[in-house]
């Protein structure tokens, strides 16, 4: 993936958006010059530097086909937190989320360059075996996508590609991931139906016990809430909070409320750029850049 | 919005000064818009491809269903003398060529020429079933209405099926329960015998020419010497009605014991000479093993090769020892059977046919399939009727050139090579579209591959026919043979052929059909569940093996569906690689290694073209074509709502119940 070709690209653009701005000056409006194509550093707060870091993200960029669609992003994701990804629809929030565990693999056109890393261990580097890179994550997808299966095997899915067949840790850890997903109560006496016969809230609900079901360092949910009422919202918000601490878990949303709520960390993201990151409060309540503000307030996007 | 207060005036005046829209209100919407003809158009494509359907099944559903119905005798007597008798099978107008009827005999001519003045040139005539194949040479006859002259029902005429000679029709005459003898003396001996004990009439019966045709007739006792062809002495039921009693009382059990017979003959003998041909295949092998030992050169080898030849020798005696035995034993229980059925006869007297005058004539009792007096039966014994003949005709194998007796070993083959070409097709069908679908990438060679197999579809099934031929049987059916059945050549076991050959013909005809429709169902199983399954670690094979392919099962068995109706329903390429007109033997059966894969077949589809086409008596063929034709198509729904069920189940299973 890091092949020196796209070196070559990124030493070039770093090249052009210094010069940028350079010729721009300091005045102008950074999301027209972001609009222009220049790229501009990331303003990321101190508050996180003290953090531990789970996932370490360099000078990441990624291409679909010629386009472009993440710019030189660069953030740390703080262990047993939240951190919320947040920016206008196509700023590349998803893009970037399905690039930690490598689901962007499965498109053909998709190239990338710079670093990722988990606990140290490179995401991107030559030799990775990417099935055992993602049974150390989970993930929750914008639409629940329970597998045509009963819900006791939806759960334990991750277990049995892993070859686990012994009854008692699989019921043990259906049980667990299905408390953890607050969802055991009311389904426990009927764990051999078809998931497809959920409701759509527990269907989610199912996909984050599944996610959770292997023991995951890093939990990635693109913006599991848009397909839900606010009550079904509500569950999987205050499951989020439960399960702050125990996952360190990275969440894309569209929902600035939601955002502000469920997250310690928010990242602002736009046009493939990483604008700002800093904690939740801090973000929204005095934001070092014009741009998070104009975002966060609802003046553009 | 200036345009629209500018509008042309034909816009009317409903549009004008109201400046809000550009569309104009209108009093309905246009027949145009509604698309109240294309409505039309499609309910009407719609109602002639289900008129045209329906018109065809109900056709086939109707002849078929009424082929076994029993229907009276009706016997008629012409203008001119003649006689007819038989069943009437169908009504016909038709206008006769110039000059026929000038040369009608006197006696006809006036009441022809008065039908063709009433009925402006046309004339009805009506086809009879009269049978008697023997005497007449025919089965069929034409009779013109004018012609005839006294048209009865009689009381007794009898339908008789008969194993051999097509259908009978005519009067009982006689019940016999008969001695043969060779001899005068000998008949004497038997008279005295049963002069004592018989409480029965007694008769000599005699075999002798008579107004132009060989008949057996029954004699008084006392004219015994003047018997021209002694037969032999026998106890005699004379009135219909006890005639008919008898013989109900007695076919049963002889027709039990002709098919103990016939199992004999069939079962018996086939082991015995499957048990000599596996001998002399014994020694054929160990002759070839000692030519090959010789060939090489090898000492050692070539002294053992001899050695089990030798043994082999020795068996093969052995056996051939054993078979004659068996031969003899079995034999004489046939000839003991034949002379036990032997003794119970019918003698019937046939109403004349044409210019032939009535003749009589003996008929074995275990030779008559079935028989009653077609005008006697009642409503329920005619449904008894109708029900044995669909017995037979499911359960038993044909007869008479396959145009009478069952299909049964046509229905063993059709179900058979249709399992078996589900079996080749669906799997072989899937891994190929797994990889086209799943690992192979887009490209030129893809679409290529994709087109390829679309346009297998239309290749003519007949070209199959002919590389199944050449391939399965020519090729790889002579490598086997040459491998493993080298002591049976120059015969072939594998080298023609047979239902395995055929079964994978269909499946390469089929595999088109498979492919596309899992294709299909494996790009409709959506892409966030494939996604869900690599976050969770998955390789891709995981993934298609526990999320793809169940979700894509249903679709998958819709097209083992249409594989299968498309195979059951395919002749053409059967003739080239296996089926036959007749097979007696059954793929599988009670012989070592009971499947036997290699052997020829009969079908239904084929059946229906030769019954159809090949026959002699195509007019009795006829109705089996129907009846025939009728079985398959049941068979095919048969087969299909069995798997329409299965996926449904499946369907239920892997999208509860939401899809």
């Amino acid at each position: 993936m890091e092949s020196s070709i796209s070196s070559v690209d990124g030493a070039m653009d770093q090249a052009q958006s210094v010069a940028n701005v350079a010729s721009g000056g300091g005045q102008e409006n950074p999301l027209d010059a972001i609009a222009e194509g220049r790229t501009l550093p990331s303003n990321i707060h101190d508050s996180i530097r003290n953090e531990e870091a789970v996932l370490e993200i360099e000078n990441f960029k990624l291409w679909y086909g010629d386009k472009q669609a993440l710019y030189d992003v660069s953030m740390p994701v703080p262990e047993g937190k939240v951190t919320a990804l947040i920016g206008p629809s196509g700023c590349g929030k998803s893009t970037l989320l399905r690039s930690v565990n490598r689901l962007n693999d499965l498109i053909d056109s998709v190239r990338i360059d710079g670093r990722m890393s988990l606990h140290g261990d490179s995401i991107y580097g030559p030799g990775v075996d990417v099935i055992e890179l993602r049974k150390r994550m989970g993930m929750v997808f914008q639409k629940s996508n329970p597998f045509p299966m009963s819900i006791y095997e939806n759960v334990i899915y991750s277990l049995r590609i892993d070859g686990e067949n012994r009854k008692s840790v699989l019921d043990e850890a259906c049980e667990r991931s299905l408390k953890g997903a607050a969802l055991w109560e009311e389904v426990k006496d009927r764990l051999d139906d078809l998931a497809l016969g959920l409701s759509g809230g527990q269907q989610q609900r199912l996909c984050i016990a599944r996610a959770i079901a292997a023991e995951p360092e890093v939990l990635l949910m693109d913006e599991p809430c848009s397909a839900l009422d606010p009550i079904a919202t509500g569950k999987i918000e205050e499951l989020i909070d439960a399960l702050r601490g125990e996952y360190t878990i990275l969440i894309v949303t569209h929902n600035m409320q939601q955002a502000s709520r469920a997250s310690d960390y928010t990242a602002f993201m736009y046009l493939g750029r990483l604008i700002e990151l800093g904690a939740t409060t801090d973000i929204f309540t005095r934001p070092n850049q014009q741009a998070t503000e104009d975002y966060i307030t609802g003046r553009f996007g | 919005m200036s345009e629209q207060t500018n509008a042309s005036p034909s816009n009317g005046g409903q549009g004008k000064g109201k400046g809000w829209g550009r569309r104009h209100k209108r009093a309905r919407t246009s027949l145009h818009a509604a698309g109240e003809p294309m409505v039309w158009l499609t309910g009407g494509a719609l109602a002639i491809c289900t008129l045209m359907v329906a018109g065809l099944l109900s056709l086939v559903a109707w002849k078929g269903l009424i082929t076994f119905w029993p229907s009276p005798v009706v016997q008629v007597e012409t203008l001119d003398g003649q006689q007819f008798m038989g069943e009437i099978t169908r009504w016909d107008d038709y206008r006769p060529e110039e000059g026929v009827i000038a040369n009608l005999d006197p006696a006809i001519a006036g009441a022809a020429e008065a039908q063709l003045e009433a009925r402006d040139g046309w004339v009805e005539r009506r086809l009879f079933r009269t049978g008697n194949f023997r005497i007449t040479q025919t089965h069929f006859q034409w009779v013109d209405a004018y012609a005839v002259d006294e048209e009865t029902i009689p009381e007794w005429a009898m339908v008789m099926e008969r194993l051999e000679w097509g259908r009978f029709y005519g009067f009982p005459e006689a019940f016999l329960e008969l001695t043969v003898v060779d001899s005068v003396e000998e008949a004497r001996e038997v008279l005295a015998d049963l002069q004592g004990s018989a409480s029965r009439e007694l008769a000599v019966v005699d075999r002798r020419w008579q107004d132009g045709s060989e008949q057996e007739l029954l004699l008084p006792v006392s004219e015994l010497d003047s018997a021209q062809g002694l037969v032999g002495i026998a106890e005699v039921v004379r009135e219909p009605e006890a005639i008919w009693g008898s013989f109900k009382e007695h076919h049963k059990s002889v027709r039990a014991l002709w098919q103990k017979r016939r199992d004999l003959e069939e079962y018996d003998i086939g082991e015995i000479n499957h048990n000599q041909e596996r001998a002399r295949l014994a020694i054929r092998e160990a002759e070839l093993a000692v030519q090959r030992a010789k060939d090489a050169g090898n000492d050692s080898r070539l002294a053992s090769a001899e050695d089990s030849l030798k043994k082999a020798q020795a068996n093969f005696e052995q056996v051939e020892a054993w078979t004659t035995e068996e031969f003899q034993r079995i034999n004489r229980e046939i000839d003991r059977i034949n002379e036990d059925n032997g003794r119970f006869q019918l003698l019937m007297r046939t109403a004349g046919e044409g210019t032939i005058a009535p003749a009589s004539t003996l008929q074995r009792l275990d030779s008559i399939v079935r028989a009653y007096p077609a005008n006697q039966v009642g409503f329920g014994e005619k449904v008894g009727i109708y029900l044995s003949r669909w017995h037979e005709f499911l359960v038993d194998a044909p007869r008479e050139a396959n145009s009478e007796g069952g299909v049964f070993p046509a229905i063993f083959g059709t179900v058979t090579m249709t399992l078996i070409m589900s079996l080749a097709v669906v799997p072989f069908g899937v891994l190929a579209a797994l990889y086209l679908r799943e690992y192979a990438k887009p490209g030129p060679v893809t679409s290529a591959v994709r087109i390829a197999v679309n346009n297998l579809a239309g290749v003519p099934s007949i070209v199959f026919g002919v590389f199944g031929l050449g391939f399965f049987c020519y090729t790889v059916g002579a490598s086997i043979d040459e491998l493993f059945f080298a002591a049976n050549l120059p015969n072939p076991t594998y080298g023609r052929g047979g239902i395995l050959w055929a079964s994978l013909t269909l499946a390469l005809l089929t595999l088109p059909v498979v492919i596309v429709a899992t294709e299909e169902a494996v790009a409709a199983v959506p892409n966030s569940m494939r996604e869900g399954s690599y976050a969770c670690g998955a390789s891709k094979w995981q993934t298609i093996q526990r999320i793809v392919l169940p979700r894509a099962l249903p679709g998958i068995i819709t097209g083992m569906i249409l594989a299968i109706a498309r195979g059951a329903g395919e002749v053409a390429p059967l003739m080239l690689v296996g089926a036959v007109k007749l097979a007696p033997e059954l793929p599988v059966d009670n012989l070592f290694p009971y499947l036997h894969p290699e052997r020829s077949f009969m079908h239904l589809g084929f059946h229906i073209f030769d019954v159809g086409f090949q026959s002699q008596n195509s007019e009795a063929a006829k109705p089996m074509v129907y009846t025939t034709t009728l079985l398959l198509i049941s068979i095919i729904a048969v087969l299909n709502l069995t798997t329409i069920w299965l996926r449904n189940r499946l369907r239920r299973k892997f999208s509860g119940g939401h899809i």
